[in-house]
């Protein structure tokens, strides 16, 4: 584990021309630190973010496969960065919903995409955060020493899902590959009752509550007192903001993607900023009739894939490589499945300051995940709760919410869509990115995941 | 803040109500109580608040609520019943609760009632009273009329209100068993208009924001009623219409009348009035307008109020109350780690009712076969409470994660308590004891179950007796709701609340006796099970003895009772105690037992016992081959006291007889505790309240009388002890006040 710096050591990575920016320098000494960097321990940068374009599920891509859709990221990524195919040491992929045929995603779309071979590659999963876990995997493997140059992604494709024969039939059909003789044949067939025909759908609901994760939204809400009004106030913040990033050219880590069959896409198509009076027409969709979560103010179904280049710094000096950014200290949190399957961010993000030794006030540039704007107001005021801290969380005070000024300024899940497995690395590629634009200096992603899970990481503008 | 000044003016304790915007949101609070009750007070001022909210001009529409955190109503006040001296009050009490709710449902103002936890008896007539309910999901919200268990009918408009709101068959299942519907169940059946979620933590507790959150949801409805925006006329599916249909012709609602009552008949042998005044009120409504159902219920209720039967129910509601309290105090330190030793049909049913309780575990046996056994027996009784969709097959799993099965001791330098459920042989439970203290660590209480071996005589072997006490569940222990904590002079007092404190978190009404042979509840069952053997050879057949028994009001017959406890334990006991207590446990001869357990007649256990048991068949035959046995050590009846009546009384008076003198020998803390214990754990008939109770209403000059005749044929089986003599002889001497 990183050791949280105690603030008398003092490690300057910056060149001079840098520090000779008088302005910025004022600004950042007004920071807790000057950088995370920490003596001994590996510095660890991003080098390019990309992504498919992200699409409503059933639109341009429905007729793909999942690894079609990571092969596009990585081809997008190593067209943006001239990566030599075989330069990379470890190939990591994120993904929730697994297409049985490629279950690990990560070796399919890498072969394809034309990596050597020689390159081992594997796929993890964490809910809404795999990719974050894809990305803190490669983190880990460099600190580790294993490896100087891995490429993280995740993907998700909700165009098409298993569903499977019920578990009766399965049964018959398994046992039908062992019977030896014609009657045992025909008497399995005869077994077979139409009720067995029936499907069994991927399961939307929590498999230890059984509760659908809008519904545990809507109850999180509710909890926190988050009005329907405050909702649909910030979803329709989420498609405006979205869209003038979009018309400013400001998302771009969004590839352009020539679907086989298909046009060329080019955009996200999921941004629709439209009025609070419509937003307000739409009826609750889990909690009826009293409930305050609804489709427009909740992410929706979105196929998507994103790629990541992280390497040691030395490495990606090398080769000549100018990074975006340094990812700092990073936390992934757990939490009561039922009841607080949603807040994540605001377990993980007090967690993870502590370990970089910041306050919220030196964070300039937050990037969190907006699964439900009900669910962002709840952690947004869980943070800002000191009762909340110190009931659930054993702290003393809060840490504060984060500046709205400073929050998720490029849109978010809710309008750019949440393709679940490779929201993460959108995430940080995005803080990187609004770290270049805005000048600022740190950045901060927090995202929650189904089981009541959570994740956290600090990063750290790189110096231009 | 007016209605701050206000409310400091009247100085309401009970109910008060705050204006927001124009729904008047009226609350509930006893401050005397941990549940509301409708009490005089909160009556009195409940009535002065709605006048208040009805005159209001700037209010449009009512919520009820509770501030309880998990508490609508519990009820009617039972006190306020039971001060009562004759059936006219009581009547007079109904009516005017029926008029207040006729109030509340004639308000012009909609009220909405907002439920979360308990909304049953009155409070639930009240509730349907209302316009509009909305209800909490919680696991503490459950809807009900609970009056038939206390021997009463809903007297507050329940028996003519519900007919309406959830069909007739929907009602009498409701008034007829009293069981607890949950509020999801509620909805569908349309005791409930809508359902909100607990919340979880927020920015307050969960509690709280759940309550406020219900609120809120109750406000909205109010106002959406007053707005038209939810309409109070359910348009009705096409069942419902048919089945209105069917219910509106008199024919069929005549078979349902005549249907209803036959079940009840059957299964209460006529010996509960309660259930056929139910059926009464609804059909007085039904057939000759609200008017006479009001009327019937009304007197229904009052003639119930005064009968023994309610008497007896509400002592057993009381008794309960009292024994799910812990009078020993706090243990020194709560068992978290619990093993038990044998994982048979005693120790796996004590497994599964600690299990979920957040107790780990331990389920040691000698062999994997008895072990896996023991398993399964866990398993299934948490998966079918899965099936039953109680808890979800991840509650199942996760609970089964605290069970560990084991062959050897590992493990328990962790337990604080082992309780052991071995062969019931003392040399056994010695090598046990001594086993046991060699692992455990020395805070750890050594409980023992045994249903009849003295707990001092298994202490003997102990190093640390202060440790040691006995735990006497009964079978099936998920099902039977007794424990017997035995202790002896040695027991600390600490042991003792610890042993209490794992029963009442596994969920047990419990009675804690002296030690002695038999202790309390199997010292009353002997001379019953005695009797009854002696019954059987006197010629009257298991069938018969079943039926005198049951139609005395025993849930279950004296020869299948013997054949649940086991003709090898019966003999087993009835040996034992026979030796200690000498002729007065005569009776039927024990040969008879040994017999049919030599022939293998052990029975349910194995098949064969009185009756014949086929697996699959519900329906037993007396089992031919006992004719033999019974034959061999056949006796003759003595015509004098042998008719039906007789045989019942004879089966009765030693058990009530052998319950008294378990008083008078101090084994039992009193009355209330023999009570509980006779009915709880060996059936004795609930509506004569126990032992105790019985002789306070049969009066004991009568039960001494009746045994002076049956003394004078058999001898000193049925000599009264010293202590029911006293009562016989002072009629104004009762067990209870």
């Amino acid at each position: 584990k990183p050791v949280i710096s105690t603030g008398s050591e003092h490690y300057f990575p910056f060149n001079a021309e840098w520090s000779s920016k008088g302005r910025e320098l004022e600004r950042f000494q007004t920071k807790s630190k000057k950088t995370l960097a920490k003596p001994g321990v590996k510095n660890i940068v991003l080098v390019e973010g990309v992504r498919t374009p992200f699409l409503l599920s059933g639109t341009t891509y429905a007729d793909l496969m999942p690894h079609d859709l990571a092969r596009a990221a990585l081809q997008g990524l190593l067209h943006k960065t001239s990566l030599p195919k075989d330069a990379v040491d470890y190939i990591i992929y994120g993904t929730v919903i697994q297409e049985v045929k490629t279950s690990n995603v990560a070796r399919e779309a890498s072969l394809g995409a034309g990596f050597s071979d020689k390159i081992p590659s594997h796929t993890v999963t964490m809910a809404c955060i795999s990719s974050n876990v894809a990305m803190t995997t490669g983190v880990g493997l460099i600190t580790a020493g294993q490896c100087d140059t891995i490429v993280a992604g995740g993907v998700e494709f909700m165009s098409d899902v298993p569903i499977r024969h019920s578990r009766k039939m399965r049964k018959t059909m398994l046992a039908l590959n062992r019977a030896k003789t014609l009657g045992q044949r025909l008497s399995l067939i005869g077994s077979i009752r139409m009720a067995h025909l029936t499907p069994e759908l991927p399961a939307v609901a929590e498999f230890s509550t059984a509760e659908t994760m809008g519904h545990s939204a809507d109850r999180l809400a509710a909890a926190f007192g988050v009005t329907r009004l405050e909702q649909d106030e910030f979803a329709l913040r989420s498609h405006t903001l979205a869209k003038q990033a979009q018309d400013a050219g400001l998302l771009s880590d969004v590839i352009s993607f020539k679907v086989p069959g298909r046009d060329t896409v080019a955009k996200d198509n999921g941004i629709r900023p439209s009025s609070m009076e419509q937003l307000a027409k739409l009826k609750p969709a889990f909690i009826k009739p009293h409930g305050t979560v609804t489709a427009a103010n909740s992410s929706f179904l979105t196929d998507g894939a994103s790629a990541v280049l992280i390497m040691s710094e030395e490495k990606a000096l090398a080769m000549g490589y100018k990074p975006k950014a340094y990812l700092r200290d990073f936390v992934f949190v757990s939490q009561d499945p039922k009841d607080q399957l949603l807040l994540g961010p605001a377990y993980g993000t007090p967690k993870v300051l502590a370990r970089a030794g910041l306050t919220m006030d030196d964070i300039d540039v937050f990037e969190f995940h907006e699964a439900f704007a009900g669910q962002i107001m709840a952690n947004l005021k869980a943070l800002d709760s000191d009762w909340f801290a110190q009931t659930y969380m054993g702290r003393k005070v809060k840490v504060g919410a984060p500046a709205m000024e400073k929050f998720n300024l490029w849109g978010g899940s809710l309008s750019l869509g949440h393709p679940f497995g490779a929201t993460g690395c959108r995430l940080v590629t995005t803080v990187a990115h609004r770290l270049l634009k805005e000048g600022g200096q740190y950045g901060l992603v927090a995202a929650c995941a189904a089981g009541g899970q959570g994740h956290a990481m600090v990063i750290e503008a790189y110096p231009q | 803040f007016v209605t701050n000044i206000r409310s400091l003016c009247t100085a309401r304790t009970h109910v008060n109500y705050e204006v927001k915007e124009d729904v008047a949101v009226i609350r509930m609070n006893d401050p005397t109580s941990k549940v509301n009750t409708l009490s005089v007070q909160m009556q009195n001022e409940m009535i002065e608040v709605f006048n208040e909210v009805l005159a209001n001009d700037a209010v449009q529409s009512a919520v009820l609520i509770s501030s309880k955190p998990g508490c609508f109503i519990a009820g009617a006040d039972i006190n306020m019943i039971q001060a009562c001296n004759t059936s006219e009050e009581v009547t007079k009490l109904s009516q005017e609760g029926q008029k207040m709710f006729a109030r509340i449902e004639k308000s012009p103002k909609p009220i909405v009632a907002a439920i979360n936890g308990p909304c049953l008896g009155g409070g639930l007539e009240f509730a349907i009273a209302c316009q509009y309910r909305v209800a909490t999901k919680s696991k503490k919200t459950v809807l009900g009329t609970p009056e038939v268990m206390l021997g009463l009918l809903p007297g507050a408009g329940g028996t003519q209100r519900l007919p309406k709101m959830v069909g007739i068959p929907g009602a009498f299942d409701m008034m007829l068993t009293g069981r607890n519907i949950r509020a999801d169940k509620a909805k569908k059946m349309g005791l409930v208009h809508q359902l909100v979620d607990p919340l979880g933590p927020g920015l307050k507790s969960p509690e709280e924001r759940t309550i406020e959150y219900l609120e809120e949801v109750a406000i909205q409805c109010a106002k959406g009623i007053v707005n038209k925006k939810i309409s109070l006329t359910k348009e009705k599916g096409m069942m419902q219409k048919v089945q209105d249909y069917v219910m509106g012709i008199e024919f069929v609602r005549q078979q349902i009348y005549k249907t209803v009552t036959a079940k009840v008949m059957k299964m209460s042998k006529g010996l509960y009035p309660a259930p056929l005044k139910i059926i009464e009120s609804v059909k007085a409504g039904l057939e000759q307008g609200p008017d006479s159902g009001y009327l019937a219920e009304a007197q229904n209720f009052g003639k119930l109020a005064m009968t023994s039967e309610s008497n007896a129910l509400i002592g057993l509601y009381h008794g309960q109350v009292a024994c799910k309290k812990n009078r020993f105090g706090v243990p020194e330190r709560p068992v978290k780690n619990l093993a038990i030793l044998g994982a048979g049909l005693m120790g796996a049913g004590i497994a599964q009712v600690t299990v979920d309780k957040g107790i780990h575990t331990v389920l040691k046996d000698t062999t994997v076969e008895g072990l896996s056994r023991g398993q399964q027996q866990v398993y299934k009784g948490l998966n079918d409470k899965t099936k039953k969709k109680t808890i979800t097959s991840f509650e199942r799993d996760f609970t089964l994660a605290s069970l560990t099965g084991q062959l050897d001791y590992s493990g328990f330098e962790k337990a604080d308590m082992v309780i052991e459920a071995v062969f019931e042989d003392l040399n056994i439970k010695h090598r046990v004891i001594k086993e046991v203290e060699a692992v455990i660590p020395p805070h750890c209480i050594f409980a023992t179950n045994t249903s009849a071996l003295p707990i001092k005589d298994i202490a003997a072997a102990s190093i640390r007796p202060e440790k040691v006490i006995g735990m006497h569940y009964f079978s099936p222990v998920d099902k039977m709701q007794l424990l017997e904590i035995i202790t002896t002079d040695k027991t600390s007092k600490d042991t003792t609340a610890s042993a209490v404190a794992v029963g009442l978190k596994q969920g047990k009404v419990i009675i804690v006796v002296g030690d002695g042979p038999g202790f309390y509840t199997t010292r009353c069952l002997a001379p019953m099970l005695a009797e009854a053997v002696r019954l059987l050879q006197e010629g009257v057949d298991p069938k018969k003895l079943d039926a005198l028994t049951t139609g005395f009001g025993f849930p279950v017959g004296a020869a299948t009772l013997a054949d649940e406890v086991g003709i090898d334990v019966a003999a087993h006991v009835a040996e034992d105690l026979g030796k200690a207590f000498g002729s007065r446990f005569g009776g039927g001869n024990v040969e008879v037992l040994k017999t049919m357990v030599e022939k293998g007649f052990k029975g349910r256990k194995s098949g064969k016992g009185c009756y014949v048991y086929t697996p699959g068949l519900k329906s037993k035959d007396v089992n031919p081959d006992i004719e033999d046995v019974l034959e061999k050590y056949k006796l003759t009846p003595n015509p004098l006291v042998s008719s039906d009546s007789d045989v019942q009384y004879r089966l009765v008076s030693r058990f009530v007889n052998e319950a008294v003198m378990c008083l008078q020998e101090g084994i039992l803390n009193g009355p209330v505790e023999g009570d509980i214990g006779a009915v709880f754990g060996l059936g004795f008939p609930p509506c004569l309240g126990g032992p105790f109770r019985f002789v306070d209403t049969f009066g004991a000059n009568k039960l001494v009388e009746k045994m002076r005749r049956y003394e004078e044929v058999y001898g000193n089986h049925f000599t009264p002890c010293q202590l029911l003599l006293d009562h016989a002889k002072d009629s104004s001497k009762r067990f209870h006040k």
